[in-house]
């Protein structure tokens, strides 16, 4: 029988909070992490704002050691650490630099692409016949690996060690991954997110693909506008999400605080046919990852008491809420609540997924809806198709949520769809 | 530079490095990076380019392979320096 998985740690660096309770707060009260960034407009970018997570210097010091941070520059890296490293002992794990390997743990933790600002610092010296200048640490900040490699060192994990990359669909996908890896009794513990840097040369190509909101950089806590009828593309946004997921036979032999339960989920493609392209989803490949997901988690569609979207605030998001209203065959009121987490956040990337999918683990959790800002005017294809009171404006507190929906989607036609469910024995 | 002073600032270039306080605190002629020190040995690249800039030499393949210990450190330090 597979076993049944459970969610034991968290760890976040979010543009609107760094650590859980930071976290908690901001998505309570529906702050925003998005603020207004000079270089970017020295840079002749179109957009202007972004979202950067605050990480002090001396935070920094608390998880990384001096050597590592010798010559370090890879903030996606940094903030998958931190998030990885607080999940870690938020499970009331041990971290030990003496320990054996622990064979019964591993990590799948992704990133859409790795340190850009190092291979670019890496490329000027290459350039200039300074190869020698890379020193020993180009590598493993470089490889698309770095992340799981890092965390797989400071916590000794001996099981399975990778990182995805999925493009928007990574953190999802990875938690996915590693509650494959424990439902079938191949690890034990897995470690699970994803992360992203953060800067113009990583969110360049997006400005150039004219993708990203560019009204709103004098105001820009209220330019990232999900399902709103005046969203006028994405906010880039940057961070790390972490989960500790664990089969729940060593959860409940550890006395660990239990968040919920990962009941299932499916990852698919759309193969860029149809609706489908490189850029946007194939609408038929994303009802049938939500339509799987649910008969994967075993439960009805009337169960869903809450969706977290992808929601980019991109002219894709009314698509969405159709495949999602078509998936469930829930419309008008019966239409379960919906928000998205980027109208904080901004679109975290690879890191999108795990970030989200920790808001949704809150929310079950501590019984309570965030609230979907910037949506004030739903848009009118939406309103449409679901009762614009099912995307709540004000925070929703003591709602017994049981399941919720998050879904994320990515470049390359790729889709991803989890259910969370309250814990009950 | 007397002896005991190129020591000295070979000390506070590999400390980031050392695994082994007990070794670093004994430090002398005869300490081993690795063996003794604890350094890692993909690290060995940067105590050089760090030895290269604190000095401002330029230390070849051939010296980089046999900087092993300070002993050796010192040797090739004093020689590229000679060179100047």
């Amino acid at each position: 029988m597979d076993n049944r998985v459970v969610i034991t740690g968290l760890g976040v660096v979010a543009p609107n909070g760094t650590g859980i309770p930071d976290f908690y707060n901001a998505i309570k009260k529906g702050i925003s992490g998005i603020r207004f960034y000079q270089e970017l407009k020295d840079f002749n970018f179109s957009c202007c704002i972004g979202g950067i997570p605050k990480v002090s210097e001396e935070l920094k010091q608390q998880y990384l050691t001096p050597l590592q941070l010798k010559n370090f520059n890879s903030p996606g890296i940094l903030y998958g650490c931190m998030a990885g490293i607080d999940a870690w002992k938020d499970a009331g794990l041990s971290i030990n630099e003496n320990s054996n390997t622990d064979w019964d743990s591993g990590t799948v933790f992704g990133t859409g692409s790795s340190s850009v600002e190092k291979l670019r610092e890496s490329f000027y010296k290459i350039d200039a016949g300074q190869v020698k200048q890379l020193g020993s640490t180009a590598v493993v900040q470089t490889m698309v690996s770095g992340v799981s490699a890092y965390l797989s060192g400071i916590l000794g994990l001996g099981n399975l060690v990778t990182s995805n990359s999925s493009a928007c669909c990574t953190g999802t996908e990875a938690i996915l991954m590693g509650f494959e890896r424990i439902q079938s009794g191949k690890a034990k513990r897995m470690l699970v997110g994803g992360c992203s840097d953060h800067g113009p040369y990583i969110w360049g190509g997006f400005d150039a693909m004219k993708v990203m909101s560019y009204k709103h950089n004098d105001d820009p806590e209220k330019a990232s506008r999900p399902m709103s009828a005046t969203a006028g593309g994405f906010v880039p946004g940057s961070g790390a999400g972490a989960l500790l997921l664990e089969s729940l036979d060593s959860a409940v032999e550890r006395g660990a605080t239990i968040y919920g339960e990962v009941s299932g989920g499916a990852i698919n493609a759309g193969g860029q046919r149809g609706s489908g392209s490189m850029t946007a989803p194939n609408n038929e490949a994303v009802q049938r990852c939500i339509k799987d997901a649910i008969h994967n988690a075993n439960i009805q569609p009337d169960d869903i008491d809450l969706i977290n979207g992808h929601l980019t605030a991109t002219i894709k998001d009314a698509a969405e809420v159709n495949s999602w209203a078509t998936a469930l065959n829930r419309k008008g009121k019966d239409f379960p609540n919906i928000h998205s987490l980027k109208a904080m956040t901004g679109h975290c990337l690879g890191a999108a997924g795990a970030i989200e999918s920790i808001a949704a683990i809150l929310c079950l959790h501590h019984n309570f809806i965030f609230p979907a800002v910037n949506c004030e005017d739903v848009h009118p294809d939406i309103a449409a198709i679901i009762s614009p009171e099912k995307i709540p404006q004000t925070v929703l507190e003591n709602n017994k949520l049981q399941v919720i929906a998050k879904a994320s989607f990515g470049f390359g036609d790729v889709n991803a769809c989890i259910i969370f469910k309250k814990y009950t024995e | 530079m007397t002896k005991e002073e190129l020591i000295e600032k070979l000390k506070g270039i590999v400390k980031p490095y050392v695994k082994n306080e007990e070794g670093f605190n004994n430090l002398n002629e005869h300490t081993d990076f690795l063996n003794d020190l604890k350094i890692n040995s993909a690290n060995l690249v940067d105590v050089i380019l760090d030895i290269e800039n604190e000095f401002d030499i330029i230390i070849d393949n051939d010296s980089m392979e046999k900087m092993l210990n300070v002993k050796a450190a010192m040797e090739i330090i004093n020689a590229k320096l000679a060179e100047k």
